[in-house]
């Protein structure tokens, strides 16, 4: 039992909770950088939307559908060299976010779009009969009625972004996902795979708390 | 002010899914006025009322709002207009994730109004509409009419010169609906806000109104004074509207002279027809009552059938004369 969990052992494995979180975190908000104004944009010019545009509507979603359909584990080995263009490498953690970012924006453009949805349209079109402009509804009629589920929707987002980001181990990315596969699997040590399992369920875990309590303690509707 | 001509409003123009939602409207809504708009559902009634700010775009036809046509100004200068004219709706449609406050700055907040002076006038509207100690509320903290209250402070803060009702008291029990109607009143009163209201309740039209206009199908069938309509109601629909056919009453068969009374608060409540059918020595059936007895005073309609007998007609047209009650024939009683 847990014969390999020797101190250099231990300390590789903090290292690792360290570079997953860093992963993590950043390819999350990066990801919201990129995947917030799209999931606005598919919401807005949706039918009936205050700026109602089918065309620009039908290209975004389905740019947005496309990049949903490949599989994560190929879309890492596949923009390689775009990972190498951007960051200049394409091993470890900060080479990993290229492709996690890319992977993680549009599945959250769709979570921010059905958050959206979610808002009453009676309160869009009261702020509409007040004068409001699209600005002014977006950002303080939509986004701030729609923070609670937005939040949610980041709690979910970060935990799935976690997940990806163990596979990631697989093309030399970094973090726990990485120990784990190249001590657990590589090297037969099934105690160190047991540690990491154990050690990425705590991290969403917390993770997924943290959102939601966030995200009732914000909900004034209740 | 308000001036709608030959307007209507087609949904999905020139698709199989064509929808005819307004034809031909003509109105004129002048300063000061409690104007009302009834109507059964799917009249037409809330498509018309957005026509009016143009959340609704007219197909055919002008929308002139002080002189100007509607149609014919800018997307900006169009949102500078809406602040003239507040809207109010039957489901509150507060920002459930702010306080009373908040929701109450909010027109101001989007019209570059600064945050101190917005927040002075948002706390002395809410305590005009009576909720001065609930500034920190949040919409899910109030009751249907507090929220009411809330839009009402929320739809004066840019002084408008309209508001504009959408069935604003439909989700409302009837004290409550009484309390905004009154409070509606006195804003029209005090501020000389002219209002428009649309409802499928007749008791709201004569609660507040001062004119009504009855739509059915997507048209006006009838418009003009509450009073007139009240008395003498010329469309089926508002017949149907104001004295809503009573079960089991009609059953007597067709033939005799219809009446209808109407009780303005003019007479003293009191047994009319029991008195009438004693002292006329006349057998007359009630078809449909609505009448209400307000610190004594007789309010409400009632249609009653009376024998095919001219001279006992008059007996008892003379003897509502002698009374004061307002009445008129009627061919047919359509209810």
């Amino acid at each position: 039992m847990l014969d390999n969990l020797t101190p250099e052992m231990i300390s590789l494995l903090i290292t690792g909770i360290g570079e997953t979180l860093y992963m993590t975190l950043v390819s999350t908000f990066m990801a919201y950088v990129f995947g917030l104004p799209v999931g606005i944009i598919l919401y807005i010019t949706d039918a009936g939307g205050i700026k109602e545009n089918r065309l620009i509507n039908t290209i975004v979603g389905t740019v947005v559908n496309l990049m949903r359909s490949i599989p994560f584990i190929l879309l890492l080995v596949a923009i390689m060299p775009f990972t190498r263009f951007v960051v200049g490498t394409t091993i470890g953690s900060t080479a990993t976010i290229v492709p996690l970012v890319v992977s993680a924006a549009p599945y959250i453009a769709r979570m921010v779009e059905s958050s959206l949805k979610e808002v009453d349209y009676g309160v869009i079109e009261a702020a509409l009969s007040m004068g409001a402009n699209s600005k002014q509804i977006i950002f303080k009629v939509l986004l701030v009625e729609a923070k609670p589920s937005l939040i949610v929707g980041a709690a979910i987002a970060i935990t799935t972004i976690l997940g990806y980001s163990a596979m990631a181990g697989m093309v030399g990315g970094g973090g726990l996902g990485a120990i784990s596969i190249n001590y657990g699997y590589y090297r037969y040590q099934n105690d160190i795979a047991w540690v990491t399992i154990i050690l990425l369920i705590i991290i969403v875990q917390i993770f997924q708390e943290i959102g939601s309590r966030i995200a009732k303690r914000s909900d004034k509707r209740a | 002010m308000i001036e709608l001509k030959n307007m209507s409003k087609v949904f999905n123009q020139g698709t199989e899914n064509e929808v005819r939602a307004l034809s031909d409207i003509n109105l004129t809504i002048n300063d000061g006025d409690i104007f009302g708009i009834i109507g059964l559902s799917g009249a037409g009634k809330s498509t018309l009322i957005r026509c009016v700010n143009f959340l609704e775009v007219p197909t055919g036809g002008t929308v002139i709002f002080d002189g100007v046509d509607l149609s014919k100004i800018s997307e900006k200068e169009l949102r500078e207009t809406r602040r003239h004219m507040s809207m109010i709706f039957q489901n509150f449609n507060l920002l459930s994730q702010q306080t009373a406050l908040k929701n109450v700055c909010f027109p101001m907040e989007i019209s570059g109004v600064p945050k101190a002076e917005a927040k002075k006038r948002a706390a002395e509207l809410l305590e005009l509409v009576g909720l001065g100690d609930k500034l920190d509320f949040y919409p899910a903290q109030l009751s249907g009419g507090q929220k009411q209250r809330v839009a009402i402070a929320r739809a004066l803060t840019t002084n408008p010169r309209v508001l504009l009702c959408d069935e604003v008291t439909s989700a409302l029990d009837p004290n409550t609906t009484r309390s905004i109607l009154e409070l509606l009143q006195n804003i029209n009163r005090s501020m000389g806000v002219t209002i428009i209201m649309i409802t499928h309740e007749m008791k709201v039209i004569e609660q507040i109104c001062n004119k009504v206009a009855v739509l059915d199908h997507s048209q006006i069938v009838e418009t003009g004074n509450v009073k007139d309509i009240f008395l003498a109601p010329k469309s089926r629909i508002a017949r149907e509207l104001i004295l809503p056919k009573s079960e089991g009453v009609d059953s007597i068969g067709e033939g005799g002279i219809y009446l209808r009374l109407v009780f303005d608060g003019t007479t003293a409540f009191e047994p009319v027809i029991s008195n009438l059918a004693l002292e006329c020595r006349a057998a007359v059936n009630i078809l449909a009552a609505n009448t209400k007895n307000i610190e004594g005073k007789a309010y409400g309609q009632m249609v009653l059938q009376l024998p095919e007998d001219r001279s006992v007609v008059e007996r008892i047209e003379n003897y509502l004369d002698k009374k004061g009650i307002v009445y008129k024939e009627e061919e047919s009683y359509v209810g």
